[in-house]
C-alpha cells in the first residue's frame, strides 16, 4: 500500500477523439454531445481539442491526430474508440509520426465497453463521458518511454526429444540456427518409437521416425543432451541462461562405437518398465531400443553388479574400444547454457489404469494398456509383433478394447484424449489382421475427425469389428455363466438396445488417457509459464496463438499443450519452430515498456516486496541496504508495487498517479452524466495514513 | 439517480490485462448485455491491485468495487492473482472496521474466454450494491443529498449506525 502524497498534476495539452465506428459507437452513445461535452467540461483538466470522427482508425483519422499534434502542440492524446487490445498500437504509432512519444497516448473503449454492451442512449452516453474523464485525468500523468530493446541470441533450447522437439529441432537447425535439444531418456524418440503402427495409413512408426531420429543426431547444428534435464532457467527472452544436468552416462561417448558387445555381455536382465512398458527385459547397460539416437548406452546403477557389490565390469572387460569407453567413475555434469528461445516439447504421462479398480488391469493378467500393447505388437517389441496373452503363446480368439479409460470421465479427466478412438480401431484392425480374434470395441461416442480417419473408421467396420456403445461397468473374472470359466468378462450397459450384457474375451486393451506429465507443473513454474486446471501447459490463445505463450521467448509443441495425434504434433513442432526462427530473423525484439522500478532514496529495506515476485527480478542489495529490481527480469504485474508500504516501488504505465487519476475520472459524474458535487478534497480523502 | 426513482449504484471494477479485460472485450463483441453502472479500469494484473485503489474509488463516490482476476493457477505472471485474493480477504476486514459493508467489494475470477461469465458477474454485482443502498462516504454527495440525510433509498434497511461509524473512523483516518 503506497502512502506517498501525489505531487501536482502536470500540465497537459490534451486533444480529445471520439470515434464513430460507422454506427457501431455512434448507434448508441451521442458522440457529437461527448465530443462535445469533453472539449467544454474537460478544459480545466487540459483538455485543448475534442473532435469526433467517423473512423479514427483509418488513414484520414490518423491524420488528423498528427496534425493537431502538430498545430495545437498537443503534449497527450486520448482516443475514445475500441478496445486498445484492437488499435492501441494504431494510435501509438500515429503519435510517434507526429514526434509525440507513442506512450503518451491514451485509448477508452468505448465501444466494446459501452456501445456494444448498452442500449440505453443515454446512459450510454453519459458512460462514455465518465470514461473518457478516466482517460483524459490518467493520460497528464503518462510519461514518455522507450520500449525495451532485447537482442536475440540466435540459439534455441528445445526440451523434449519426442516427434514434437524432433521436428522443432529439425526446423530450426536446418534454417541455419544452432539448436539445444535436451531429452530426459537416454534416447530421443519419445511415445511414437514405442508405436507399431500408426493410424490411419498404418505406417511403421518407426520407418517414418528413425529417420528423423537419425537426421537429429547428425546434424552440425544440433546439439544433443540425452539423458539430461534442465535444472534451471534465468534470464528472459533473446537471452535465458539454462543449466542442464546431464546425468552419468558410465559410458564415454567420445570413445563408444555402440557397438554393443557390452550389452550382450551384462549378466543382469531387469523388466524394461519405460520402453517395454514392463512386457519386456533389457540388461542393467542398455539402450532402450536398437535404432536408439545417441547410439551410446548408458549403465543403471540401481541394477549393475558392480555399483551394488563392486564387482564384475564385464561391460569394461569386453569393451573392444582402447581406452575403455565404460568409465564407472564418471560424475554428473551440470552445463551452462545461453539461448534466445526455448520450444517446451515434454509430451504426455499415460493415465495409470490402476487408477480404475473395476477395470482389473494389474489383477487380472490378460488386461493390457495401450502402450503395452503397442509393444506387444510391435515386430521389435518384446514378442516380435506376436498377438499372445501373457503365457507368451496363447493366441487370443475374443479381445475388448475399451476406450475412454481415464478420458471423458469426471472422476478421472473431464477432457477427451483426441488419439484413443483412433487407436483403438487401429488395434482392432491389427487384432484381426494378426490373431483373426473376435474383437469388441467398447466406446461412448465414436470421434473420427480429421483426414481419411472417418474411413479408416468404415474399413475396421468393413472388417467385422463389433462396436459396442457404452461404458463399461466392470473387467472381471469371476464367471457366472457356462462359457464364462476362464475368460475376462466385461460387463456393460448397450445403450444402443438398452440392455445389460456380459461379454467375455480372452484379452482387455485399455485405451488410457494421455495425462500431463507428472511433473508437468513442476516444469511450468521452471520455465514461467502456467498449466490449465487439467495441467497442460497453456498457450497463449487458444486459436490464434496456440504455439506461444504468455511469458515471451517460451514456445510450447505437441502432447504437453494438450491431447493430439502425431499430425497435429509435427505441426505445432514446426509452427513453434516458426515463430522461434522469425524471432532469430528480427535480431531483436521490442517489449512494452511496462516495468517497476525502486526509488532506492524512498525504500527502507523492509524487503517485503522481495519474495513476491515470480521471476526472481527483485533482490536485496545488502551493501546498500535497499531491493533493487532487474528491469530485464522485470514483467511489470506490479504486485511489488502495490506491496510496498514505503511507496518507494513505481511501476512504469500503471503508476499510482495514473490509477487514482482515472479513478477521480472516472467518478467524476454520476450514473445519468451529472457532476458529482465534492464535500472536501480527493486528495486528502484518498491518503488514509495506514500504519 | 436516474430518471427513475431507483438508486442507480456507481461500480468502479479493476479487471486483468490478460483476461477478465479481454472478457470484457469478449462480452461487448458478443453483443451481451449488462447494466451500465460499471466503470472499468485495466490493471496489467490483479497483484497490481493496491487496496488503497478501493478505498480511493469508495472514498471518491462508488458504491462498489468489482476486482477480477485470472483464475487460479492461470495468473500471467504465474501465481500474483493469489497475492490479490490474500489482499481482498485483507481489505475485506478492513472495510468491516471501518463500518462499510464487505460485499460492496467482491473479487471475481474470469477468463479470457468468459465474456458472459463476465457480464453476469456485473449484473449481479449491480444488483448487490443496489441492495445495500448508496455508500455515503462523507467525501462525496449526489446532487440534492447530503451524506447520511436519510435519502438513501434503503435507509432502514442497511444498518442505522454503520454510515456514523464510517465517518468517524475515516475522519480519525485522514486527520494524522
Amino acid at each position: 500500500m503506497s502512502t506517498t502524497p501525489l505531487s501536482p498534476k502536470p500540465r497537459a495539452r490534451i486533444g480529445v477523439y471520439v470515434c464513430h465506428c460507422g454506427s457501431n459507437i455512434a448507434g448508441v452513445v451521442d458522440v457529437k454531445e461527448v465530443a462535445r461535452w469533453a472539449g467544454r467540461e474537460l478544459a480545466d483538466e487540459g483538455v485543448v481539442i475534442a473532435r469526433d470522427y467517423q473512423f479514427m482508425c483509418s488513414n484520414l483519422g490518423q491524420e488528423l491526430i498528427e496534425a493537431d499534434i502538430k498545430e495545437q502542440g498537443l503534449t497527450r492524446v486520448v482516443v475514445a474508440a475500441c478496445s486498445p487490445h484492437l488499435h492501441e498500437a494504431t494510435f501509438r504509432n500515429a503519435c510517434q509520426r507526429a514526434g509525440l512519444n507513442p506512450y503518451l497516448c491514451e485509448m477508452v473503449s468505448i465501444r466494446e465497453q459501452v456501445s456494444w454492451v448498452h442500449t440505453d442512449r443515454e446512459q450510454a452516453t453519459a458512460k462514455a463521458k465518465a470514461l473518457i474523464a478516466g482517460g483524459v485525468e490518467r493520460v497528464a500523468w503518462h510519461e514518455p518511454l522507450e520500449p525495451v530493446i532485447v537482442p536475440i541470441n540466435p540459439t534455441t533450447l528445445v526440451v523434449g526429444g519426442g516427434i514434437a522437439g524432433i521436428q522443432a529441432a529439425l526446423e530450426i537447425a536446418d534454417s541455419g540456427y544452432p539448436v539445444i535439444l535436451v531429452e530426459r531418456e537416454p534416447s530421443i524418440g519419445g511415445h511414437m518409437a514405442q508405436f507399431d503402427k500408426t493410424f490411419p495409413t498404418l505406417d511403421c512408426a518407426a520407418c517414418i521416425l528413425t529417420p528423423k531420429m537419425v537426421a537429429v543426431g547428425s546434424h552440425p547444428l544440433i546439439t544433443l543432451l540425452t539423458y539430461s534435464e534442465v535444472e534451471r532457467v534465468d534470464g528472459y527472452v533473446g537471452s535465458f541462461q539454462v543449466t542442464i544436468r546431464k546425468k552419468a552416462r558410465y559410458v564415454n561417448t567420445e570413445t563408444c562405437t555402440g557397438c554393443g558387445l557390452c550389452i550382450e555381455k551384462c549378466p543382469v536382465r531387469v523388466v524394461d518398465e519405460v520402453f517395454e512398458a514392463g512386457l519386456g527385459y533389457r540388461k542393467a547397460i542398455y539402450r532402450p531400443f536398437p535404432q536408439a539416437v545417441p547410439k551410446y548406452p548408458v549403465i543403471d546403477t540401481e541394477h549393475c553388479t558392480y555399483f551394488q557389490r563392486g564387482k564384475c565390469k564385464a561391460c569394461q572387460i569386453f569393451c573392444p574400444t582402447q581406452p575403455k569407453s565404460i568409465q564407472f567413475e564418471q560424475q554428473d555434469e551440470r552445463i551452462q547454457v545461453e539461448v534466445g528461445n526455448i520450444i517446451l516439447a515434454t509430451g504426455y504421462d499415460l493415465f495409470d489404469c490402476r487408477r480404475i479398480p473395476q477395470y482389473g488391469y494389474g489383477r487380472l493378467a490378460n488386461v493390457y494398456t495401450s502402450l503395452e500393447f503397442e509393444r506387444l505388437c510391435n515386430a521389435a517389441g518384446p514378442t516380435g509383433g506376436e498377438v499372445v496373452l501373457r503365457d507368451g503363446v496363447t493366441k487370443p480368439k475374443t479381445v475388448g478394447i475399451i476406450h475412454c479409460v481415464g478420458s471423458r470421465d469426471r472422476n478421472y479427466n473431464n477432457y477427451c484424449s483426441v488419439i484413443c478412438c483412433m487407436q483403438s480401431l487401429k488395434f482392432a484392425h491389427l487384432v484381426k489382421e494378426r490373431t483373426g480374434a473376435e474383437v469388441y470395441n467398447f466406446y461412448i461416442d465414436m470421434r473420427t475427425p480429421f483426414k481419411d480417419y472417418d474411413e479408416f473408421y468404415q474399413k475396421v467396420l468393413a472388417e467385422g469389428v463389433h462396436f459396442v456403445r457404452g461404458r463399461v461397468a466392470e473387467v472381471t473374472d469371476a464367471a457366472r455363466h457356462p462359457g464364462e470359466e476362464g475368460k475376462i468378462i466385461i460387463q456393460v450397459e448397450d445403450t444402443l438396445i438398452g440392455r445389460q450384457r456380459r461379454i467375455p474375451v480372452d484379452m482387455v486393451i485399455l485405451s488410457a488417457a494421455l495425462e500431463p506429465r507428472r511433473d508437468a507443473q513442476e516444469v511450468a513454474h521452471k520455465f514461467g509459464i502456467a498449466c490449465s486446471t487439467n495441467g497442460w501447459f497453456i498457450e497463449k490463445h487458444p486459436k490464434l496463438d496456440p504455439v506461444a505463450t504468455m511469458t515471451e521467448g517460451i514456445f510450447i509443441a505437441g502432447c504437453a499443450q494438450g491431447p493430439k495425434d502425431i499430425p497435429a504434433t509435427v505441426a505445432q513442432g514446426a509452427a513453434a519452430a516458426a515463430r522461434v526462427i522469425g524471432r532469430i530473423h528480427q535480431t531483436r525484439l521490442a517489449l512494452e515498456p511496462i516495468r517497476a522500478s525502486v526509488i532506492a532514496e524512498r525504500c527502507s529495506g523492509c524487503r517485503i516486496c522481495n519474495n513476491l515476485c515470480p521471476f526472481h527480478a527483485i533482490s536485496f542489495r545488502e551493501d546498500l541496504g535497499v531491493t533493487e529490481i532487474n528491469p530485464a527480469l522485470c514483467q511489470g504485474c506490479g504486485t511489488c508495487v502495490a506491496a510496498c508500504p514505503a511507496g518507494a516501488i513505481t511501476g512504469t504505465q500503471f503508476s499510482n498517479e495514473q490509477v487514482f487519476a482515472q479513478i477521480e475520472g472516472l467518478l467524476m459524474l454520476d450514473f445519468s452524466g451529472k457532476p458529482v458535487r465534492r464535500l472536501e478534497p480527493l486528495a486528502a480523502a484518498a491518503e488514509p495514513a495506514f500504519p | 439517480m436516474g430518471e427513475s426513482d431507483r438508486f442507480e449504484p456507481l461500480i468502479i471494477g479493476f479487471t486483468c490485462n490478460w483476461c477478465s479485460y479481454r472478457a470484457a472485450d469478449l462480452a461487448g463483441v458478443s453483443r451481451m448485455k449488462y447494466p451500465p453502472n460499471v466503470r472499468l479500469i485495466r490493471l496489467m494484473c490483479s497483484g497490481r491491485l493496491d487496496p488503497v485503489f478501493v478505498l480511493k474509488a469508495l472514498a471518491g463516490g462508488a458504491d462498489g468495487v468489482l476486482i477480477t482476476g485470472c483464475h487460479p493457477g492461470e495468473c500471467h505472471y504465474l501465481e500474483q492473482n493469489y497475492k490479490a485474493l490474500r489482499r481482498y480477504h485483507l481489505l475485506r476486514m478492513l472495510l468491516t472496521q471501518l463500518g462499510v459493508e464487505p460485499e460492496r467489494v467482491k473479487l471475481v475470477w474470469a477468463s479470457a474466454a468468459e465474456g458472459g461469465r463476465f457480464a453476469e458477474e456485473v449484473g449481479r454485482m449491480v444488483e448487490d450494491v443496489r441492495r445495500l443502498g448508496r455508500l455515503n462516504w462523507p467525501a462525496v454527495a449526489a446532487d440534492g443529498t447530503e451524506p447520511g440525510d436519510g435519502q438513501t433509498p434503503n435507509a432502514g434497511h442497511v444498518h442505522e449506525a454503520e454510515p456514523v461509524v464510517a465517518a468517524e473512523a475515516h475522519q480519525e483516518e485522514v486527520t494524522p
